[in-house]
């Protein structure tokens, strides 16, 4: 059924129904609508969880790692200040294999202190071994919620995963979504086994400290794990598609990229301004398309390769940067095309919730039409 | 007490601890009081490293480690978990001085605001012995530590040690304590009262350090009692917040205590320093005075 709904709320109602067990979360704009609507619904008895009102974003995640360790599905949600505080126990639960989900409601990070959207909160993240997911839209963000379960709870895989949507412009804004019934959730997600657990009946030793005899293998493990995920998504994906009709199987996904001279690459709901734009510029004879990352983390650098065969210009928007070096996604953008011989530039974008219009898109393609990039595109010189 | 099986402890031998280790011995009467059906939430530390090296462990009961900080957190997850599948295991937080007086203080705050039924264990050997005995919020008024060191125009640590319990007990917690490894049979009826006890409780168990006070490894319980006898550290329970049964005693010079650590040495050497013996024997006094725990001589007309 369509329904007519804030991205928070739809996030919120589409995780009531992949069932946690255990809810821990601390208060952040604008990750807040998202947790509200789950303390009321458990106010409300429309969810079977225990909801733990932590005293720092900290402690969510780290009362999530307990409670995926002892044997419940779990739940969490953040953005920016909060997603650094969590930098030490990101680490932890990747190397401990807990299969937590946790949206990310983008949001760019202080000094100077900025409530507003870009992606450098996740993508900072992006060596801590969570799988990564980007949504374009609201029905994108919901839907990845249930394939993220599905994928980290995989025995085979059992990583823990960022679903990332951009703060305001997706969470504070309401969209027309068609969110899976329980029954359909039901179907498509099995209830939550742990690999392992905390138990009296078995006791085990979790997040021993290892020697350098074993430490490497461990963190092979994980990247193989990583690697895994790849084909996990790809599954998961797909029979979402099959069941549901919107098929979630691509890492990348393509628009209007088959005769295209020139590619923008991009993640998240920026995606959308660039496909009008595109459309715009195709109108006027332009061979322009997108190439939009659905999956950070595995990165896609081979499916990144193989879908921009062809293409002599590639555009990377980046709504992060590695200071000193550049945007995240580009330079992996660039390695991932060494030797196509395509002229990949990078441009940083839209950091701190500044506003891009399709005329902006356009000024990017021409900008790297005439061979101009790997700057701040829109930079207010008139102010530095 | 729980019955140990067939002979067998929950905390097994072939640890790294070193000899005479305090903590260890905390370890294995913990898990006598506990038995089987419990949950450990370590802090990164002397015991969760001398305990686990991969892939061995010396633990019978289910184990976890996390971060340094967040045991109670980790904890409060936990129990949350247990609630929820109704499963009856009673989870309990083992951590050092460093990872409950300094660094994890936030989520131990939260976690017993919130009333996790869970119990907080404080081994407290009062100061960062696991990277090389420098000081924590624990580590009492004059102790040479490596980053508190005795010199020319310092005492060694110039703070008070932290009043945890007090601290946790202002949280509501409904059951607080202190304990000692000198007391075995004492710290393990707290912790079987601790963990019956609904809601998070709290027990600070004073756990000699032989390698970091500087004193022969078959005197670590000595040393233990010596700190009880001066009434350095005093045994006590609080109920509800109010101090019940401080353990009473003839009380010795706290020198008694002072001159057979290493960690006290400059205090008698080259020089003694009469003025902070003085206010070591102060801090001795206000716990008398606070706890009560002297025990009066008889007068003479009786």
């Amino acid at each position: 059924m369509l329904e007519f709904m804030e991205g928070s709320h739809a996030v919120a109602e589409i995780v009531k129904r992949c069932r946690p067990q255990v809810i821990a979360a601390y208060p952040i704009t604008p990750q807040t609508h998202i947790v509200e609507d789950l303390a009321q619904m458990v106010a409300n008895c429309e969810i079977d969880a225990e909801y733990i009102t932590v005293e720092s974003e900290f402690s969510a995640l780290s009362a999530c790692l307990g409670a995926s360790a002892a044997g419940s599905r779990v739940y969490s949600a953040t953005t920016s200040q909060g997603l650094a505080l969590m930098f030490e126990v990101c680490f932890n639960a990747t190397g401990m294999r807990q299969p937590i989900v946790m949206t990310i409601a983008n949001r760019s990070l202080g000094a100077p202190l900025s409530i507003w959207n870009d992606q450098q909160d996740s993508i900072s993240l992006r060596d801590s071994g969570w799988l990564q997911f980007y949504a374009e839209d609201n029905q994108e963000a919901a839907d990845l919620h249930v394939i993220a379960y599905r994928v980290c709870e995989d025995h085979d895989i059992l990583l823990p995963a960022f679903v990332c949507f951009d703060g305001f412009i997706l969470t504070h804004t309401f969209e027309p979504v068609t969110l899976l019934t329980q029954e359909e959730v039901d179907a498509y997600l099995p209830a939550f086994t742990p690999y392992q657990r905390l138990d009296a009946a078995n006791p085990l030793s979790m997040g021993m400290y290892a020697t350098p005899e074993y430490y490497t293998e461990f963190r092979y493990e994980v990247d193989r794990a990583m690697q895994r995920a790849k084909q996990a998504f790809i599954k998961a994906g797909r029979e979402f598609g099959e069941l549901f009709g919107r098929d979630y199987s691509a890492l990348v996904e393509g628009y209007r990229l088959d005769d295209a001279d020139t590619a923008l690459v991009a993640m998240g709901s920026i995606c959308g301004t660039a496909k009008d734009a595109i459309d715009e510029m195709r109108e006027h004879g332009r061979k322009v398309g997108l190439l939009k990352i659905r999956t950070y983390r595995p990165f896609p650098a081979q499916e990144i390769a193989d879908a921009l065969k062809g293409v002599s210009t590639v555009a990377v928007l980046d709504k992060n940067i590695s200071l000193g070096n550049g945007g995240a996604v580009g330079t992996e953008v660039k390695s991932a095309l060494y030797g196509s011989g395509a002229a990949v530039y990078d441009y940083i974008i839209a950091l701190g919730g500044r506003d891009v219009r399709k005329r902006d898109i356009a000024a990017v393609v021409d900008l790297a039409e005439k061979g101009k990039g790997d700057l701040f595109y829109g930079l207010r010189t008139e102010v530095l | 007490m729980a019955e140990v099986e067939g002979g067998c402890e929950l905390f097994s031998a072939g640890h790294r601890a070193c000899g005479g280790c305090g903590p260890a011995l905390a370890a294995r009467l913990l898990l006598k009081a506990t038995g089987k059906n419990a949950i450990l939430v370590a802090s990164t530390g002397c015991m969760e490293v001398f305990s686990t090296p991969y892939p061995e462990t010396a633990w019978g009961v289910p184990w976890i480690h996390s971060l340094f900080e967040n045991a109670a957190a980790v904890a409060s997850g936990i129990e949350a978990s247990l609630k929820r599948q109704g499963r009856s295991e009673k989870v309990l937080c083992v951590c050092g001085d460093g990872a409950t007086f300094d660094i994890g203080v936030l989520c131990i705050s939260g976690a017993f605001e919130r009333g996790h039924d869970i119990t907080y264990i404080c081994y407290d050997n009062e100061a960062y012995m696991n990277t090389g005995i420098q000081r924590s919020g624990a580590t009492p008024y004059g102790a040479s530590t490596t980053t508190s060191p005795a010199g020319s125009c310092s005492p060694g640590n110039m703070h008070k040690k932290k009043d945890m319990p007090a601290i946790l007990a202002a949280h509501g917690a409904p059951y607080v304590a202190t304990a000692s490894i000198a007391y075995p049979n004492d710290f393990m009826q707290k912790v079987e009262r601790a963990i019956n006890t609904p809601g998070p409780c709290y027990i600070q168990v004073h756990t000699p350090c032989c390698t970091g006070w500087g004193f022969e490894s078959g005197e670590t319980l000595a040393m233990a009692k010596l700190a009880i006898e001066t009434g350095l550290w005093v045994n006590y329970e609080m109920v509800d917040g109010v101090v019940e049964k401080a353990k009473k005693v003839r009380r010795k010079p706290v020198e008694e205590y002072l001159a057979k650590q290493k960690r006290f040495r400059h205090l008698f050497k080259p020089a003694r320093q009469d003025a902070v013996i003085a206010n070591i024997q102060a801090v001795a006094d206000a716990n008398a005075e606070r706890f009560g725990i002297d025990i009066k001589k008889k007068e003479s007309s009786e």
